[in-house]
């Protein structure tokens, strides 16, 4: 049986630098912003994680397709560790933003759209994470989520679309025209920097995925055992 | 047979019982009426303010009331393995589906010709003059309510803590539903002077359709053993 390795390895190692690196740039070697001050640095942080969120719902979406064509437990591992990851990020973006709300907008939360569809959109993947937690055979746990991770996705531009009809206000998306060149490199650098971070964390759960699935396979004395051992 | 009649016979089945027993339908109604009693005690006498947020309690109070019958969607099969002999019929799950969301409108739609006008008195607001744009969008909200709930249903029936379950996977879910419904609703209510209703009953229709294909596509999926 594969065992879970302690170490970070070289990818670990990579990210935990590249990440240590960018927050160094972000945080002292960039000037602070004119008007927002040093508040503008959460930005770096921000917007890494509000992307990467975003790119892990659509793997759960890819996934959870795959998984229903082919039906190999192998796109339901990847699933759900893009999913346990997103919502993560997606934890990380709103409390980020909110800090950043306060001091800038004068409120911890607004009725803004992107705002509002990323909290319903925490809500719809930890109904996810919800019914793999109460299914415990398998094949059905996998099944019935990967639905859930389907029409999750598919909802998330119709949220966003009713909530912009709803009201809106919101900095427009940060994007390179409306930004000095050192904060769109910094910003790009800590992308980067986040983006390696979330392959090494998918590779980490995916592989720990494995691992519980050849100890469910073992039976599930085996797995109170081991468990309570301490095993994972 | 084909797919509409084996629907249909599902359809017939389920309210038959339904006519016979009236369970769901009785439990509704009483619920939905309470709900707009609570709303009334929580928000004060003040009618003006009443009348201004009527739109946002009826649906609140439909959304409550159609969670209820929701769980029981598939009660009437659970008993003596009926949910195994609907799987093992010849043909096409779907059916099953198809069947299970009329009858969860139908009844709903039952509800709501109570509750409207049990709102429009405790609210004091006027429902005739524009009946016709307000049925279409209970029915329009009613359907994309109804065809989220009844998939999740047929989800959740094998999960534990379903109860639990079933709102926490809808409700997210329902937001443009519960959105543009209640937008609708208030707009017409007042009149609709700017004509912006029509934006968010077009959003009810994008929505339908697309969760309609949808939910009938992945629905199979959801009922295999």
């Amino acid at each position: 049986m594969r065992t879970l390795n302690k170490g970070l390895g070289w990818l670990g190692w990579m990210s935990l630098g590249l990440v240590a690196a960018g927050s160094a740039v972000a945080l002292w070697v960039v000037p602070a912003d004119g008007a927002m001050g040093d508040v503008q640095r959460l930005m770096y942080v921000h917007v890494p994680t509000a992307w990467l969120a975003m790119l892990a719902f659509f793997i759960v979406f890819l996934m959870s397709v795959l998984y229903l064509v082919q039906r190999k437990p192998a796109w339901d591992h990847v699933a759900v560790s893009a999913a346990e990851i997103g919502v993560m990020f997606t934890a990380l973006t709103l409390a980020l933003g909110s800090l950043w709300g306060r001091p800038t907008w004068g409120v911890w939360w607004t009725w803004d759209p992107r705002l509002t569809t990323t909290a319903i959109m925490l809500a719809m993947y930890v109904g996810y994470l919800a019914v793999r937690g109460f299914a415990e055979e398998p094949e059905r746990r996998a099944r019935w989520s990967a639905v859930v991770g389907i029409v999750g996705f598919v909802n998330v531009p119709i949220v966003y679309l009713s909530v912009v009809w709803w009201r809106t206000l919101h900095q427009p998306p940060s994007s390179p025209r409306s930004m000095a060149p050192e904060f769109m490199w910094t910003l790009l650098g800590n992308l980067l920097a986040f983006t390696v971070l979330f392959v090494y964390l998918m590779r980490r759960r995916i592989h720990l995925s494995r691992l519980e699935e050849q100890l469910e396979r073992r039976g599930p004395s085996y797995s109170a055992q081991t468990a309570t051992a301490g095993g994972l | 047979m084909s797919l509409a009649s084996r629907a249909w016979a599902l359809v017939q089945k389920d309210l038959l019982i339904e006519a016979r027993t009236k369970q769901s339908f009785n439990a509704m109604v009483f619920f939905a009426g309470l709900v707009l009693f609570i709303f009334s005690f929580a928000i004060g006498p003040d009618t003006e303010l009443l009348r201004e947020i009527a739109g946002g309690l009826l649906w609140v109070g439909i959304t409550f009331t159609g969670m209820l019958s929701l769980s029981r969607t598939y009660q009437s099969e659970e008993a003596a393995g009926g949910l195994e002999a609907l799987r093992q019929y010849p043909g096409d799950h779907r059916a099953v589906y198809l069947g299970k969301l009329a009858s969860n409108v139908f009844l709903l739609l039952l509800v709501e010709m109570i509750l409207f006008p049990a709102a429009s008195v405790l609210f004091q607001i006027e429902l005739l003059p524009h009946a016709l744009e307000l049925a279409v969008v209970a029915l329009l909200g009613t359907f994309g309510f109804s065809v989220i709930g009844t998939f999740y249903a047929g989800l959740t029936v094998h999960i534990r803590a379903r109860e639990v379950m079933l709102p926490l996977l809808v409700f997210p879910v329902l937001v443009p539903v519960i959105l543009g419904a209640v937008k609708a609703t208030t707009l017409i209510l007042a009149g609709d002077v700017l004509g912006e209703a029509g934006v968010w009953i077009r959003l009810l229709v994008a929505f339908d359709t697309i969760f309609f294909v949808v939910c009938v596509w992945l629905f199979p999926i959801v009922l295999e053993e």
